[in-house]
């Protein structure tokens, strides 16, 4: 039963995939068989009927070909006018995307997806300026012929006879909201092409005549109807799944098609994806990266570039493995992905290259055990056109490499000359042998091979009868020359191939050290500036560009982070790249698709919901970097990513841990306030209303104690706002430091003439020096804190007990201290009792919000200076504060003149 | 004190009005109010109070600027009433012309000793003074320019003389810093508090028992000084 119902991970994936549909715009495909079948027209006609339905519809780009009927259609149609470019001295026009995006209007009508724009273009296809709009949220319609098709495009071709290189990624079609064929018989498509109502430029016609024979147009219209079939079966399956009507295929069948650089790959790549949407099977490209393909000339790299990345554009996974035996590491792979099928070419050398080297194919047939291989046939005819790939493999030697080979031979025959009186002449072949050995070991396989065969040439000539000639009397020696040659060309190219793959290995371990080097370094990074700086350094280091981090900074703007003092701002133009990239979490820029012209390449550094910022990398050639630099780029980019996501995940939490701390201490004040607002406000509500209802019934000496409860009260509810109005001015930063040079005596004298009240009669003793030099502070704030010193001091002293408050000046600064004689401070409390709200449990003290020794410590910090407590000799606690003489008092020096008579 | 005083009180709290009024009434003086700067200026044109007592926090206009257009044409006494933390306030009021002020909450007897001196100030006429002082151990002479403690005579600075003189011509009144500095090293010299901080204690190690604990020569933080006589 359970077979039946859909699989909820699957739905899931659906509903998503719908929702994020449900933001893009919907696009439509009037989809044909070949040119004159009226995409265009009918494409025309449903946009008039949006336009009639009130919708708002403009034409981004229609061909009519001068057709009248398809012209009528244009009338009441908004036009969007073309973007026009000078390219080389020709005038393009060309669709302008800017211009749609800034108009918004609800649907585009936008002829030709297959079309290549012009140079100067942002992207390199139309297709992609239809994605663009579809990803911004608008609706498109547009055309596209069979043809066209990347995955038909070989099929085509075959069929025709006529390649078109303008292509459009199958995905475009599958991923459409609608496709509708547009669908004409041969014979009218023909009676209208005699009639001049398709279009056919002037130069082409010759060629379009061998196009539009009725055979191939009958090809065509079926390669149409049975892709747009293709595309009803899926939604019938879909609809099916769906339903949970029924499982219908095994869902992990996967195929796996072998790459190389060579063009017959394409068509392979073709077919396996032909084969694979039969199966609804994944399929996996896999190029093996043999030792000798490092030294892969530009051209194939590019090649094999293309080819993955055509690949990628059909839907496939690409993966390189490294080995050097190819098949082993194919089924290797495909074994551990659980591969069915394996895809490879027919080989198209001389068989004997198979006898002496093996054949990929029999390697991979015998290895397979239970997978299927599949052999395809290339297309030869070109392949042949193209260089032999041996011949470019073989890496250009330095003519060094090549002088010092033929140095070994000589030093190896005046060696052989040497021992030629003692040892037969067979024997000295060896030496021969250790010289190609010795070349082979040092250089590449060109001077090897050449030491090979001067070995074998100065051998007959010198050691072997009749000497001095390359003349050879007993033939048996031609078996010894030709072992000996096969001997040390076998040893030349084995040394050679073990020479490249440590290379090769030494290469991937520098990519792996220097990735881990970054990775390494990210770690620690703390900020969004600090990634930026080693991702940059490690980019630099790594591809030898310069490169450039931009982050999120604040208001979305894309800012350089880890900036340094040598990098350059980046371009207008370049900037407008890296923006892109930001928003779209695309590759742009030089080397891609999308902006080719840009100077540099840009990739999205995405995290794990949104973008985080954009990696730029400007070679300086100013030439597209490699694909195996691409790749470690597009590391190094993950690699930063996660990075910049971890900060920018730590800071969320770090915030909503301050947020949960403020709040705890947002409602310990406000449980505190509210306590020691409501106590003292209780006694006067209770003393006046006593007062003014019951004055007859209370004696005098009562009246005057209630009234003395009010009048204290109120004094306590004054000094409370006090403490909490300065102790908002202090946490809120509004706390200014106005610092003069005075006498503390000054403060210490106004501190205690503000308390004479509360004083209460307690002796106060001052053990202020005569001498003291001045000291620079905000008179106002240090009498506040000597005010709440001395509060305090009264607050836990018993009346009767002294308060002593001294001065003196030491190397430190100015220290005062406000000893009394209460109970003292609990130890281990030396520092809380400075903390917001501390209060000395149980002590049934006066009340009072703990917030005046918290307020002493601000303003003391606010001055630099320091504030502590200890515990007195004899009982009692002394509260000691030092704040730091910097800088000269001002000069005396006027003081003393009388004042300036004024006239 | 004389009957039928007349004090205006600018101030907006009704509820403070109502108690300045309750309180004075005991002490025979008659309390007018003015809840507005604007109405306060036009009270104190047209009842001519002997006393102004005006609150530094106005609805629709500051008070020192009320305090500005008061002092363009009257010499009425005014105290400000303002609260803590208005220090830059206050000493702005005060050189507009205020004769003193009062930090909220204060007290009946607090009001009542400032009215008194500032009456008497206004009275005797600006800058008037007796010529001999007596106050606890200090006598001082200022048309002689002797000052006594306790019967010896104290050897003064003809600086830290005027200052001691500038202070109690104004005896019980706050005279902000920039006054003195004015008075005693002339307008140039306004910046160098520190000139003053280090007179004043000076004088206070000539003429207090306690420097650190004054009976006389008050400091009012941030604001300035108070010679103090014992009542």
């Amino acid at each position: 039963m359970s077979e039946d119902r859909p699989d909820p991970d699957a739905l899931l994936a659906r509903v998503q995939q719908e929702e994020a549909r449900s933001r893009r715009g919907k696009l439509k495909i009037f989809f044909g068989a070949s040119a004159g079948v009226g995409k265009t027209y009918a494409m025309l006609e449903a946009g008039q009927k949006h336009r009639r339905e009130d919708h708002d519809v403009v034409i981004g780009w229609v061909e009519t070909h001068g057709r009248q009927e398809t012209a009528r259609l244009l009338e009441g149609l908004e036009r969007l006018e073309p973007r026009k470019d000078e390219h080389r001295g020709v005038d393009l026009a060309e669709f302008d995307l800017d211009g749609a995006l800034a108009r918004r209007p609800g649907l585009v009508l936008l002829d030709e997806l297959a079309h290549t724009n012009a140079p100067g273009s942002r992207h390199i296809k139309r297709w992609q300026d239809a994605v663009e709009l579809l990803d911004a949220g608008i609706d498109v319609y547009s055309t596209l012929n069979v043809q066209h098709l990347e995955s038909l495009n070989d099929v085509v071709a075959q069929i025709t006879g006529v390649k078109v290189k303008e292509t459009v990624p199958d995905s475009i079609l599958e991923e459409a909201d609608e496709v509708e064929l547009i669908d004409i018989a041969p014979d009218d498509l023909l009676q209208r092409l005699r009639e001049g109502k398709v279009y056919v430029p002037e130069q082409a016609r010759r060629a379009i005549e061998g196009f539009f024979r009725k055979g191939n147009l009958i090809a065509l219209r079926e390669l149409a109807l049975r892709r747009t079939a293709e595309r009803v079966d899926e939604q019938m399956r879909d609809y099916r799944r769906d339903h949970g009507i029924s499982a219908t295929w095994p869902a992990s069948e996967r195929l796996l098609v072998c790459v190389g650089p060579n063009p017959a790959s394409e068509r392979l790549i073709r077919a396996a994806r032909r084969m694979a949407v039969g199966l609804r099977a994944q399929w996996i490209a896999v190029y093996v990266e043999a030792p000798a393909h490092l030294r892969l000339p530009d051209s194939d790299r590019q090649a094999l570039a293309d080819n993955m990345r055509l690949a990628e554009s059909l839907g496939g996974k690409t993966v390189i493995l490294s080995g050097s035996d190819v098949a082993r590491q194919l089924v290797l792979y495909a074994r551990e992905h659980n591969v069915g099928r394996i895809l490879a070419g027919k080989p198209t050398h001389p068989r004997w290259r198979d006898r002496v080297r093996g054949s990929l194919v029999d390697a991979l047939v015998r290895g397979s055990g239970d997978i299927d291989v599949y052999v395809i046939s290339g297309d030869t005819a070109r392949d042949a056109r193209r260089p032999r790939p041996a011949e470019t493999f073989r890496p250009r030697s330095p003519l060094a490499d090549y002088a010092k080979a033929v140095a070994v031979v000589v030093v190896a025959s005046l060696l052989c000359w040497a021992m030629f009186p003692i040892f037969a002449a067979t024997n000295l072949a060896m030496v021969y042998l250790l010289g190609v050995t010795f070349v082979a070991t040092r250089s590449s396989r060109g001077p090897a091979a050449l030491a090979s065969v001067l070995s074998v040439a100065a051998f007959d000539f010198f050691f072997i009868p009749p000497h001095l000639t390359f003349a050879v009397v007993d033939t048996q020696y031609l078996l010894t020359f030709a072992v000996m040659l096969l001997v040390a060309l076998l040893i030349s190219t084995l040394a050679s191939r073990a020479r490249a793959q440590a290379d090769m290995v030494r290469q991937r371990e520098r990519r792996t050290a220097s990735l881990y080097a970054m990775s390494r370094d990210l770690a620690s990074a703390q900020n969004v500036d600090d990634i930026g700086l080693i991702c940059a350094r490690h980019v630099e280091d790594a591809t030898s560009s310069q490169a450039i981090v931009l982050a999120t900074g604040v208001a979305g703007q894309l800012r350089e982070v880890g900036m340094r003092v040598q990098s350059r701002p980046l371009a207008d133009r370049d900037e407008a790249v890296a923006r892109w990239v930001y928003e779209h979490r695309r590759p742009a820029g030089l080397g891609t698709d999308t902006l080719p012209a840009a100077s540099a390449l840009f990739l999205p550094l995405t995290g794990s919901d949104q973008s985080l910022g954009v990696l730029g990398v400007r070679p300086p050639s100013g030439q597209p970097l490699g694909s195996d630099q691409m790749q470690l780029l597009e590391a190094f980019a993950t690699q930063a990513a996660a990075a910049l996501d971890r900060v920018r995940l730590l800071g969320r939490a770090q915030r909503a841990q301050v947020e949960v701390e403020t709040e705890r201490l947002r409602n310990s004040l406000l449980s505190s306030v509210s306590h020691d607002l409501r106590t003292p406000l209780a006694s006067i509500t209770g003393a006046a209303s006593t007062l003014l209802h019951e004055s007859g019934q209370i004696d005098d000496a009562s009246r005057r104690d209630l009234l003395e409860t009010i009048h204290e009260e109120a004094f306590r509810l004054n000094r409370l706002v006090a403490n909490l109005l300065d102790m908002t001015r202090l946490e809120s930063g509004a706390l200014k430091v106005k610092k003069e040079w005075l006498p503390i005596e000054e403060v210490i004298g106004s501190a205690l003439a503000r308390l004479e009240a509360s004083l209460e009669g307690r002796a106060v003793e001052t053990d202020v020096p005569d001498d003291l030099p001045l000291a620079p502070f905000d008179a106002l704030l240090i009498e506040q804190v000597l005010v709440n010193l001395i509060e305090n001091a009264v607050k836990h002293t018993p009346r009767g007990a002294g308060i002593t408050i001294s001065a003196s000046v030491s190397p430190e600064g100015l220290t005062v201290s406000v000893s009394d004689r209460g109970p003292g401070i609990p130890p281990g409390d030396e520092t809380r009792v400075f903390e917001k709200f501390h209060r000395l449990e149980g002590r049934g003290q006066k009340s009072g919000v703990g917030l005046g020794l918290t307020i002493c410590r601000g303003i003391v910090t606010a001055h630099g200076g320091t504030i502590s407590v200890s515990n007195r000799e004899g009982g009692g606690a002394s509260f000691r504060f030092t704040l730091p003489i910097d800088g000269e008092p001002p000069s005396m020096a006027e003081a003393a003149k009388p004042r300036p008579e004024t006239p | 004190m004389t009957a039928d005083l007349v004090i205006l009180a600018i101030e907006d709290e009704p509820q403070l009005v109502r108690f300045l009024r309750a309180s004075l009434a005991g002490h025979a003086i008659r309390l007018i109010d003015a809840p507005t700067g604007a109405a306060g200026l036009v009270e104190a044109s047209t009842r001519v109070p002997d006393l102004i007592l005006l609150d530094l926090g106005l609805p629709d206009m500051d008070g020192v600027e009320v305090c500005r257009r008061l002092r363009e044409w009257t010499k009425i006494p005014i105290l400000v009433l303002s609260a803590r933390g208005q220090e830059r306030d206050k000493i702005e009021a005060l050189d507009a012309g205020a004769d003193d002020y009062l930090t909220k909450p204060f007290g009946i007897g607090e009001l009542l000793a400032r009215i008194r001196v500032a009456l008497r100030h206004s009275q005797r006429g600006p800058g008037a003074s007796e010529p001999v002082i007596e106050t606890g151990n200090l006598r001082i002479d200022l048309a002689l320019r002797r000052v006594l403690r306790a019967g010896a005579e104290v050897h003064l600075t003809p600086n830290e003389f005027k200052l001691l003189a500038e202070l109690v011509k104004n005896a019980d009144r706050v005279v902000t810093q920039r006054q003195l500095l004015k008075a005693v090293w002339g307008p140039g010299s306004v910046d160098h508090t520190h000139y003053l901080r280090v007179f004043m204690a000076n004088l206070r190690h000539k003429l207090e028992d306690l420097p650190a604990r004054p009976r006389h020569l008050m400091t009012e933080a941030g604001v300035g000084y108070r010679f103090r006589t014992e009542t």
